[in-house]
């Protein structure tokens, strides 16, 4: 059993406090993936985790053992938590051939020869990397290089597998080869995972939870599917999704069940009792006209823009118009905000062409501008 | 598909002569109008003519009958062949005083030093990248100080500590002070030598081993914690593995220096006849022994090429690691604990004996009216700004009265600057062409002709153009006993430092910004001069610097060029103690070493000077 429980985990780096009271359950075979921009403390719990970094306060425990534990000071070795670890340089002993990287840990642990070797060539099998066995790291490829620290931390069947951005120095294209990679290893071995990254396409598309940091606090964990469709923060909003949500501003009020909003795009009437977390008013604060100001956060494929007028639909104007193959990426000026919308197929529109724009009522999250907090959630 | 127009070849038939001459035309143009292609041919002519030619001279020599051999041996025929030379040098009555003892006393000596200097510079760049010694940065600063200094400077307070009785003359330190007269072992010959070399040249392997310690990304390190290593299994087979190039490097770096140094050697050697093939061949070439000279300097050239290839051979092309820093390599330090109190006195003891008491003791006997009398009544600054009297010095009035001093320092600034700027100039012009030329022949033959100085000891340097230009050659006229020949031997000697770091400063400068400027339509000069130097303006500074530095404290490649009207600082302090005036080679010496450190700490203000690619010497 390998179900990971962080408890109120602070870390410091000197004077910069990394992480601020972290609590994170990782289920036992989950694929969590720890996703935030740069300097948000993703990398540091994992090295938490890891064994690598001590917290001065909170609880770390693996499997249901304490793994470490700030008050007393107790951080227990690396190598007895079960766990691998796979660095973003992936930090091949340069001075070792491949077989020799993967062998290491078992030859440190004084596994029997002949069973390290079948072991090493298992992984480097699983991996599709036997033929590079007696090679050095430095001549091998990028791509064949992140196979070797894949197969060098899976050889020692991890209960935990831990990887820091492990496809960030890939191509494109091997970078798409790599996730499926993973994402089958992960079904194969049913190893818990902790996965870092940046690149929320990776985060969306591998994982079975998302815990999304930001400046060192946990600030969601959810589905991909949630977390796309319902993000708490204006933050998490805008920092999910490409092309980039759309904020509109807006205010609010109360009518019996319903949510009317008022912004550039007219007023809209949401039915409170149908959403997700409808919080509003927020902060017990029952709202006169037009009393609290608020963010509508639209995905850009829930616009909509045609040259018919239809119901709810106001005025706009053609900014441009992009496409892109499959889809077309239309910006669009209604009263002076700039809307991004996502259609399916090849619209033709011209440049200052107008038209008429729409929103799919029921996708829409409104937040709470002051606070940033979602005030009403869409199903999704 | 595209096929050739049917047409073509016929034309091609037709006009083939005037086709091959318009192209052959176009060649030669291009050839010789390319910028690229002038300069690359100027600079081989000029390095063949500089570096190999006089080489090849020196051992042509070497098998040639010499004039003044008609008088010794009656079949000498004046510039016929003959192997007379190289066979008493090998094996004679006077091979073994000439060749062996000094050679076994130089491979002794160089050995020593370079393993004394890789256990010193090794641990300390242990401690200060690796461990949480508080100041570490600070004791990086210091522990390169001596380095700075001349090799020759330690030798010099070592006289003045432990110069026992037997030389005559004054007392050293400790016999004015403690009536002890040190035994003749501690006070001359080997292991004096060996000492004051060690505290020089362990720089080589502090700066090789630190850079290469910080360039191990932590990483690597923690992937073994992670697979159940102990620390010590950890340093033993990651660590080290990493950095034993750098170990190799450093060591043969080391050697093939300490094989060819001259000043310490002169110093601490002659008074006891302890001869090294360095101090072997200054005191031929004084002796006018002139093939024995060339014969000692090709044994020394044979002995650093050996060396160097021997570091390549070793170390190869896999086992050079670069490794590429992750992010996530904050460096675990090792926690010194109860160890950091003796550490940290261990190292500020040893900046105390290596840096501080050696400028002390000899600011203290430049004040010294009688030599070796520690007395308060004894003190005077005759040495400095004394007029001249028949008492004191045999007439020498102090160093600031006197005209051979500002003579000397006249010329050392007008070496020093002018060879610095030109070497760092032919150093930008030469790293253009081979970071343009990578991968042509002409980048890569340059790249290693321009290294070929690294591999003549700066005395046997000298000697070679000592014979060289000491008459008329091809177009250049007799250059000894002028500046020039100190610049031009200071401007090639120099060459592979400033090469390198104007290649690596050019490499980074990306051929597109000149080649915007070829669209715009600019000349080679105007690119050369508006786009390439002002952006390679940090490096040239810091390159500038570097060779400054080095050129300062040169003793070992002037010291047979000059003459008494161009001699340089350094020269006039090893004539001065040669002759017994301690106190006037001890303040001039002050003088060279307040100038250095006055550049350095001025350097550290203008900007990061990467001392690592000032390994000279």
């Amino acid at each position: 059993m390998s179900r990971i429980e962080i408890s109120k985990v602070n870390k410091y780096y000197g004077d910069v406090h990394v992480l601020k009271d972290l609590d994170l359950v990782v289920e036992d075979g989950d694929f969590m993936t720890l996703l935030g921009p740069s300097g948000c403390g993703k990398t540091t719990t994992l090295r938490v985790i890891a064994g690598l970094e001590a917290p001065q306060r909170g609880t770390l425990s693996i499997g249901g053992v304490k793994a470490a534990d700030g008050e007393v000071n107790f951080n227990m070795p690396p190598a007895k938590r079960g766990v691998n670890l796979v660095f973003q340089s992936y930090a091949l002993w340069p001075h070792m051939t491949v077989f020799e990287n993967v062998a290491f840990g078992l030859v440190i642990k004084k596994m029997a020869k002949a069973k390290i070797t079948e072991k090493v060539t298992g992984a480097l099998g699983r991996l599709h990397i036997q033929e590079f066995a007696e090679r050095y790291p430095s001549e091998l490829s990028g791509g064949q290089q992140q196979r070797v620290a894949i197969a060098r931390s899976i050889v020692s069947e991890p209960r935990v597998l831990l990887l820091d951005e492990p496809l960030s120095n890939l191509d494109a294209k091997l970078r798409i080869e790599m996730r499926s990679e993973l994402k089958r290893l992960h079904q194969e071995l049913k190893t818990t995972v902790v996965y870092v990254t940046h690149d929320q396409v990776e985060a969306l598309t591998m994982s079975t939870k998302i815990a999304v940091f930001f400046e060192g606090r946990l600030v969601q964990v959810d589905t991909p599917k949630g977390l796309y469709g319902n993000p708490v923060e204006l933050r998490v909003a805008d920092f999910i999704g490409n092309p980039k949500i759309n904020f509109v501003e807006c205010c609010c009020s109360t009518d019996g069940d319903a949510l009317v909003t008022d912004s550039v795009l007219g007023r809209m009437v949401l039915d409170r009792a149908a959403a997700r977390n409808a919080r509003f008013p927020p902060m017990g604060v029952e709202p006169v006209a037009c009393g609290v100001s608020s963010v509508l956060a639209i995905r850009p494929e829930h616009v909509h823009i045609g040259r018919v007028r239809t119901p709810g639909a106001v005025p706009c104007r053609i900014y441009s118009a992009l496409p892109a193959g499959s889809e077309t990426l239309i910006q669009a000026a209604v009263n002076g905000d700039m809307i991004m919308a996502k259609v399916i197929g090849q619209e033709e529109f011209g440049q200052d062409e107008s038209a008429w724009l729409s929103v799919q009522t029921d996708k829409l999250n409104v937040y709470d501008k002051a606070s940033g907090r979602i005030a009403l959630g869409a199903l999704s | 598909m595209i096929r050739e127009s049917p047409e073509r070849p016929s034309a091609g038939v037709r006009k083939a002569p005037s086709r091959f001459l318009e192209k052959s035309g176009n060649m030669l143009v291009s050839l010789f109008t390319n910028p690229y292609n002038v300069i690359s041919l100027v600079s081989l002519v000029l390095l063949a003519y500089l570096i190999v030619v006089p080489v090849g001279e020196m051992v042509r020599t070497s098998f040639t009958w010499q004039p003044k051999d008609a008088r010794l041996v009656e079949t000498a025929v004046p510039g016929a062949f003959t192997a007379y030379h190289w066979v008493q040098m090998l094996s004679s009555e006077v091979s073994r005083a000439m060749l062996w003892e000094p050679l076994l006393n130089s491979l002794a000596v160089a050995l020593w030093v370079s393993a004394i200097s890789l256990v010193i510079g090794g641990l300390m760049a242990w401690v200060t990248t690796r461990t949480d010694l508080p100041g570490r940065k600070f004791f990086a600063f210091c522990v390169l100080v001596p380095y700075m200094l001349p090799s020759w400077y330690k030798a010099l307070a070592w006289i003045a500590v432990f110069k026992n009785e037997r030389i005559g003359g004054y007392p050293g330190f400790l016999n004015a002070i403690f009536g002890w007269s040190p035994p003749d072992w501690l006070s001359y010959g080997f292991l004096p030598i060996v000492i004051t070399l060690s505290i020089h040249y362990y720089a080589f392997a502090y700066l090789l081993i630190s850079s290469a310690l910080s360039s191990i990304g932590g990483d690597l390190e923690e992937m073994g914690e992670i697979a159940g290593a102990s620390r010590f299994t950890i340093l033993r087979k990651i660590t080290f593995p990493l950095v034993l190039p750098a170990i190799l490097s450093s060591f043969i770096l080391t050697f093939s220096r300490a094989i060819g140094t001259f000043g310490v050697p002169a110093f601490l050697g002659l008074k006891v006849n302890y001869y090294t093939i360095s101090t072997m061949l200054f005191a031929s070439v004084r002796n006018r022994q002139t093939v024995q000279a060339y014969i000692l300097s090709i044994v020394l050239i044979f002995l650093a090429v050996l060396t160097v290839y021997m570091n390549q051979k070793m170390i190869g092309k896999r086992k050079s690691y670069t490794t590429i820093g992750g992010k996530g390599t904050r460096k675990n330090l090792v926690k010194l604990g109860k160890w950091t109190n003796p550490i940290l006195s261990a190292l500020i003891l040893f900046i105390v004996v290596a840096v501080i008491f050696p400028v002390v003791i000899l600011l203290l006997q430049s004040f010294l009216e009688r030599d070796g009398i520690y007395k308060p009544d004894n003190l005077t600054l005759h040495y400095w700004i004394g007029e001249s009297t028949r008492l004191i010095g045999e007439g020498e009035p102090g160093i600031f009265r006197n005209g051979a001093m500002w003579r000397a320092l006249g010329t050392t600034m007008k070496l020093v600057l002018v060879s610095s700027v030109i070497a760092t100039f032919v150093g930008l012009i030469l790293g253009y062409v081979i970071s343009r030329g990578r991968k042509k022949l002409s980048g890569r033959v340059i790249e290693q002709v321009s290294f070929l100085p690294y591999l003549i000891p700066s005395i046997a340097f000298g000697a070679i153009y000592l014979s060289m230009f000491s008459r008329p050659h091809f177009f250049i006229p007799v250059l000894y006993g002028t500046l020039a020949i100190l610049i031009l031997i200071s401007v090639v000697k120099y060459l592979p430092f400033s090469v390198r770091a104007g290649t690596s400063n050019m490499m980074q400068i990306g051929s597109e910004l000149e080649e915007a400027a070829m669209i715009e339509g600019a000349s080679f000069a105007r690119r050369f001069f508006r786009i390439v130097m002002p952006l390679a303006g940090k490096g040239f500074v810091s390159g500038f610097i570097l060779i400054f530095i080095s050129a300062m404290k040169e003793l070992d490649l002037v010291v047979l060029l000059m003459t008494p009207a161009t001699s340089t600082l350094t020269a006039l302090t090893y004539s001065y103690a040669d002759s017994g005036f301690h106190q006037f080679s001890d303040a001039v010496i002050t003088v060279i070493v307040a100038i250095i450190m006055v550049v350095y700490v001025l350097a550290g203000k203008i900007g990061k000077v990467d001392m690592s690619k000032g390994l000279g010497g």
